[in-house]
């Protein structure tokens, strides 16, 4: 059915062009033999086809170009007739005997233009005669296309100022009362449209009107042309008409487009001047027009304005436009009860976008916006539709990239009552939307107060929301506590009271956030914690740590009861590995802070941990190696405590479950007993202890392997352990002797030459490169060549 | 001429954040053929990163690393050098030179890159050559109060490797280079 209209709208338009064409031929023909006569016979003919009303607005519009065309060219015999003496008046008046009415009315208007050119009569005669008369056609798109050739020819002979048109008789006023009024007309007609037929063929007129909008608004481009219409003509005259016209022809479409086209075609100074009427006329329009989209398009006009030059933003102030915008949303969004949520944010949105360009500095103003969407939302509960909280997130993102700096948005008081009307899922993303602002623009937070709103803000990563029991995707999870992790790194202030406060605010929050998070959260505290310990330990050395000193005073002693209590926590995890790491860290702080007792107790914190807690075999290995390793490093142990560490240390190293790593693990501990630059830690004895205790297990280990797989491992340890007998004999120690390393040596030839002994390349070239470094230590000379003289090979 | 970027202790984001933006500007695909990482990354998100850069990426397991399945050590061959990585914290003394030397014999490479100490070293012996490339992030660390940001890019041309070392110092990042040449006979053809 459909596409057998549109097959025949394409006949008809084609039949409409031929006749057109044929009419024109003939009246092309009498205009060359100057024939008057025949020439508006012809023309009339020829303007007869745009009687027709089969055709869409589309194609009309295909069929009129080409009539305009030719009326062009009549319009230029009619200029040659006058010239030759027929009186324009006695023209005028003979082109009104066409039969019917249309091409009457088109013929009319081309010789009207020519009656204004010859200046015979006042402009505005001839005008206000011309656009009466149209008034003949009240068809609609035959109505809109004539007046619009009305329009057209109009143009450039309207009494403008400084035209040649302007006289005593004619003034601006007159053109423009011409141009208002064939602009109301048209958009009457243009409404009219809407109720034509049938109901069914509803979107079909809709669709025709839509393409014959620009016609109507094309008055309103030609009125902004219009040197004579300054501001206050604007005020007075031109805006209070069209306003009037849109609002009363109560047409959704009409009142769409026009407020649209007003805010476009005119300049932005004169929208700021007549804010209150423009914006007066808002609440009055049909409730099912989208002026969101109107409003949010002048806001953003507006905002392009204010960004243009820093001259007229006093103007903003002084029509106090920022009021007016709030207080006209407000009336509409109470007018327009259906209006779904997503357009009211919508339009905070844009009014927010507006205040921040055209008063940054008011923070006010912003925080205003956000309070009343906040009272909006209240009565609606937590969101559920998505176009509403992507609005949101619109909303509240642009403060942050206006701002570039989350510390300002922090001061606006709203903003974290707007996040708290988001689902869970969205508050998260928003609250990473924020630490990503912190992380890109290197903010630093540097106030507990600040730090404390931040993580208002944030509180969706920080904790468990109220009634989010949705499972959490375990990466996402993962990205986003790592997130809140990075985040720490930008708190920081120089002042260690501050920092110290920080700190601790950090730490109440982190303890909410249940035992999920502490091992992503705890981490980056304790490290910026120690980061302060050590900048405390810079500034005075002299700390007051008497019993009547000031108790308020930030020490390293009381970071260190805060870290303890923190990395406690993670047993609730659990997490002993990460906890074990975290105490021996501290330990090795306490020891540069010379705080035995402090250091002690971490590493008993770390040891009962190892004890109770690390029971996988590969992570014992680990916690030993950091264990025997921060042990080392520990210089403020007295001997007993000393002692009783490293004698666990040791016990832990013998027990662990394989013979290989027992015999490293020991063979490591050889140099808890020997300690550069400390003289009194050179116990020459224990080492020799540590290193033949080593030997054994790794004998044994041989024997092991002998029973259970009939050959023995590889000699590898046994070259390790070499290792560290020439590292021992090169320091000094006087217990470990050339001729142990030279048995040593022989017992590993005599392993690796045994029948049962498994070849290992890797092993062999171990074992050769250690003689070879033996052979170069004896080349260099000094007292190190003396040494390994003593060693025969 | 072959690019291999040595770096690791980044830390992130226990202990820093990101790279310095400087560092990062200077980091850009394509450019390098290698990269041996010392560990301590700590989580996939750096894994990733590295990745981006370079697709040849060999990782030896830190303390911290959220992936325990990285090795303990790890050994390749790059034109006529073999190298060496293990993060660090299983040599004791740490940082010891002489029983980083020792790690090296036994596993039989010229190169053996290692961290732990946040503490750029380049140190030759006679068995070889041992690189700490420091902390990319500058992390805190235990063993030293002063860290700079480090990394390490080396050139293995022939028998012969160019190690420049890059340091951010106050803001600036300033290089410097050592030159090690490998002599055909100190490694045999076992």
């Amino acid at each position: 059915m459909i596409a057998d209209g549109v097959e025949d709208e394409e006949k008809w338009l084609a039949a409409g062009i031929a006749g057109l064409q044929q009419n024109a031929f003939y009246m092309h023909r009498a205009l060359d033999s100057n024939n008057l006569r025949d020439a508006l016979k012809y023309s009339a003919q020829m303007l007869s086809e745009l009687r027709t009303s089969k055709l869409s607005p589309h194609k009309y519009y295909e069929l009129y170009m080409r009539a305009f065309d030719e009326l062009r060219k009549l319009e230029l015999f009619f200029k040659e007739e006058t010239r030759r003496g027929c009186s324009i008046i006695d023209l005028y008046e003979l082109v009104q005997h066409a039969g019917n009415i249309l091409p009457r009315l088109y013929l009319l208007c081309t010789v009207g233009s020519v009656y204004i050119k010859s200046k015979e009569a006042p402009a505005k005669d001839v005008l206000k005669d011309l656009v009466e008369m149209c008034r003949g056609i009240q068809h609609p798109v035959r109505g809109l296309f004539l007046r619009s050739y009305l329009s057209q020819v109009s143009r450039d002979k309207l009494p403008d100022i400084g035209s040649e048109y302007e006289g005593d008789a004619d003034t601006v006023m007159d053109a423009v009362e011409f141009v208002l009024q064939n602009f109301t007309e048209m958009n009457k007609l243009w409404v009219r449209m809407q109720h034509q037929g049938p109901a069914r063929e509803k979107e079909k007129r809709e669709k025709g009107r839509s393409e014959l909008r620009d016609l109507v608004g094309k008055n309103l481009h030609v009125l902004s042309q219009i040197e004579g219409v300054d501001l206050d003509m604007y005020k007075d005259t031109v805006l209070p008409r069209v306003l009037e016209q849109v609002v009363n022809c109560k047409d959704e479409l009409a009142q769409f487009y026009l407020m649209d086209c007003i805010i476009q075609v005119f300049p932005d100074e004169y929208h700021l001047q007549t804010l209150e009427v423009l914006l007066g006329a808002c609440p009055q329009l049909q409730p099912s027009v989208d002026i969101k989209t109107v409003l949010s398009r002048l806001m953003e006009r507006l905002s392009n304005y204010a960004a243009s030059s820093a001259e007229v933003l006093p103007e903003f102030l002084q029509v106090e436009a920022f009021s007016k915008l709030n207080n006209v949303i407000g009336k509409v969004i109470e007018a327009q009860v259906d209006m779904p949520i997503f357009g009211a944010v919508t339009l905070y949105s844009s009014l927010l976008t507006f205040t921040l360009h055209v008063h940054p500095d008011r923070l006010d103003y912003a925080d205003q916006v956000l309070g009343a969407c906040v009272k909006k939302l209240s009565s609606k509960g937590k969101l559920e539709d998505s176009r509403a909280t992507k609005q949101i997130v619109a909303l509240l993102s642009a403060p942050l990239e206006k701002y570039n700096d989350v510390v300002t948005a922090l001061k606006l008081s709203n903003y974290h009552h707007v996040m708290e009307y988001l689902d869970n899922e969205t508050n998260k993303i928003m609250a990473t939307v924020i630490i990503q602002s912190i992380m890109k623009n290197n903010t630093r937070i540097s106030t507990a107060d600040k730090v404390e709103a931040l993580f208002e803000l944030i509180t969706g990563l920080i904790k468990d929301l109220d009634g989010n029991h949705e499972e959490v995707d375990e990466d996402d999870f993962k990205e986003e506590q790592n997130s809140v992790a990075r985040l720490i790194q930008m708190l920081h202030n120089d002042d260690p009271v501050e920092m110290y406060k920080i700190i601790c605010t950090v730490r109440r929050q982190f303890m909410t956030g249940g035992p999920k998070r502490l091992p992503f959260t705890i981490p980056p505290l304790v490290f910026s914690s120690l980061k302060l310990v050590r900048r405390l330990q810079g500034q005075d050395e002299g700390q007051d740590e008497n019993p009547f000193g000031d108790e308020s005073l930030t020490t390293p002693k009381k970071i260190f009861q805060l870290l303890n209590q923190t990395i406690e926590v993670l047993s609730t995890v659990p997490a002993p590995e990460l906890a074990l790491q975290l105490y021996l860290q501290c330990a090795e702080a306490a020891n540069d802070s010379d705080l035995e007792p402090v250091a002690y107790e971490f590493f008993t914190q770390a040891y009962i941990l190892y004890e109770e807690e690390v029971s996988d075999s590969k992570a014992q290995v680990t916690a030993l190696h950091l264990i025997i390793g921060t042990l080392r490093r520990m210089h403020v142990f007295g001997i007993e405590n000393r002692d009783t560490l490293t004698h666990k240390a040791t016990g832990y190293s013998a027990k662990l479950l394989k013979k290989p790593d027992q015999c490293r693990a020991v063979y490591s501990c050889a140099h808890l007993f020997w300690v550069d630059d400390q003289d009194n830690m050179k116990d020459g004895e224990r080492v020799l202890i540590c290193l033949k205790r080593a030997l054994r297990i790794a004998n044994a280990a041989q024997q092991m392997s002998n029973a259970t797989r009939g050959s023995t491992g590889s000699v590898t340890l046994f070259v390790e352990i070499l290792s560290k007998y020439l590292y021992f004999f090169e320091k000094g120690n006087p217990q470990v002797t050339a001729a142990a390393i030279q048995s040593l040596i022989e017992l590993i030839n005599t392993e690796m030459q045994s029948d049962s002994s498994t070849p290992d390349p890797a092993a062999d070239a171990f074992f050769a490169s250690t003689l070879r470094y033996i052979q170069f230590q004896k080349q260099k000379g000094g007292a190190i060549g003396e040494r390994y003289e003593a060693i025969k090979m | 001429m072959v690019l291999v970027l040595a770096i690791g202790d980044l830390h992130i984001p226990h202990r820093a954040a990101d790279l310095p933006p400087k560092f990062k500007s200077m980091l850009v695909p394509g450019k390098i053929q290698h990269i041996i990482c010392t560990g301590n990354l700590c989580i996939k998100e750096v894994h990733d990163y590295l990745k981006s850069l370079c697709p040849d990426l060999h990782i030896t397991r830190g303390e911290y690393d959220e992936d325990s399945r990285y090795p303990e050590t790890k050994t390749l061959t790059i034109g006529q050098f073999k190298l060496g990585i293990c993060h660090g914290h299983q040599v004791i003394p740490w940082g010891d030179l002489d029983s980083l030397a020792m790690l090296q014999r036994q596993l039989d490479v010229d190169i053996l890159i290692t961290g732990h100490t946040h503490q750029f070293k380049a140190y030759k012996h006679e068995g070889g050559v041992v690189i700490n490339p420091g902390s990319a992030t500058g992390a805190y660390s235990s063993f030293t109060y002063d860290v700079n940001p480090s990394f390490v890019l080396m050139d293995i041309d022939g028998l012969r490797v160019v190690v420049y070392v890059y340091e951010l110092i106050d803001g600036e990042v300033k290089v410097d280079k050592i030159d090690f040449k490998k002599t055909a006979t100190t490694r045999s053809s076992h």
